[in-house]
């Protein structure tokens, strides 16, 4: 028996939360997508409001389970994949 | 050593920086920082500020951020408190604290934590203008600079 595949959990937040619409989805995508550059394509296909919010993909930054990632960072089924703006705290 | 903590409600300076140093007396200098909700930006007044986070990294990081800092000097202890959700102008959000034997170490560490807080924990501050809009803070420049004069990525 094959393990069902588990879900990529997206978070959202500031600027990219309000753009897309939601702060977090369970996605499935191809095996094929397993890097953040990868999985930023193939969520700008999934409506127009990800493809207005990852538009301005120089400003969007990434943490794959919690840490600071770049685009050829690797993402794997069950991780916590977060995009954002750069950050204003402080 | 390090206390770090992100919380709703303000915080009192002067019990946090008791905290720090109850109890011991090797401490020579506690170094001090507060940031402040602003009353205006770009000429604009500003009625409200709201911070937004990522539980569970916006920890991990202050923790990582304060283990830099632990590691770069001798610290006697530091303390790392942020707050979040909506603040008014002349409130506190940021209190960074940091405890040594002699001051010089207590102050480069106090603005090494607030620099790299700044440029790597994950907060995001929208301001409400008097007007009722509103708008995301952009990230500043300026920021990356100060935070890079303390050297390499840790």
């Amino acid at each position: 028996m094959t393990a069902a595949p588990r879900p990529l959990r997206v978070l959202y937040f500031a600027w990219m939360r309000e753009r897309v619409g939601t702060g977090e989805e369970a996605v499935q995508p191809p095996a094929e997508v397993d890097t953040v550059a990868a999985l930023v394509a193939w969520l700008r296909t999934r409506s127009p409001r990800h493809e207005a919010a990852f538009a301005m993909a120089a400003s969007v930054r990434c943490a794959v389970n919690q840490d600071f990632a770049d685009p050829d960072t690797t993402v794997a089924p069950g991780d916590e994949v977060a995009f954002f703006p750069p950050v204003t705290g402080g | 050593m390090a206390t770090v903590r992100v919380q709703q409600g303000a915080f009192d300076i002067g019990a946090e920086i008791a905290a720090l140093g109850a109890g011991r007396a090797d401490i020579g200098g506690i170094g001090c920082f507060v940031g402040t909700v602003r009353d205006q930006a770009h000429g604009r007044a500003i009625t409200a500020m709201t911070l937004e986070h990522y539980p569970g990294m916006t920890e991990q990081a202050m923790a990582r951020i304060a283990a830099a800092a632990e590691a770069r000097w001798a610290l006697l202890g530091c303390t790392l408190l942020h707050r979040v959700g909506e603040l008014r102008p002349g409130e506190g959000i940021v209190l960074v604290l940091a405890a040594a034997a002699h001051r010089q170490a207590a102050l480069d560490a106090t603005g090494f934590l607030i620099d790299w807080l700044k440029t790597r924990a994950p907060f995001w501050k929208k301001e409400r203008f008097a007007d009722g809009q509103e708008g995301w803070v952009d990230a500043r420049e300026a920021d990356d600079t100060a935070a890079a004069r303390w050297g390499a990525l840790g």
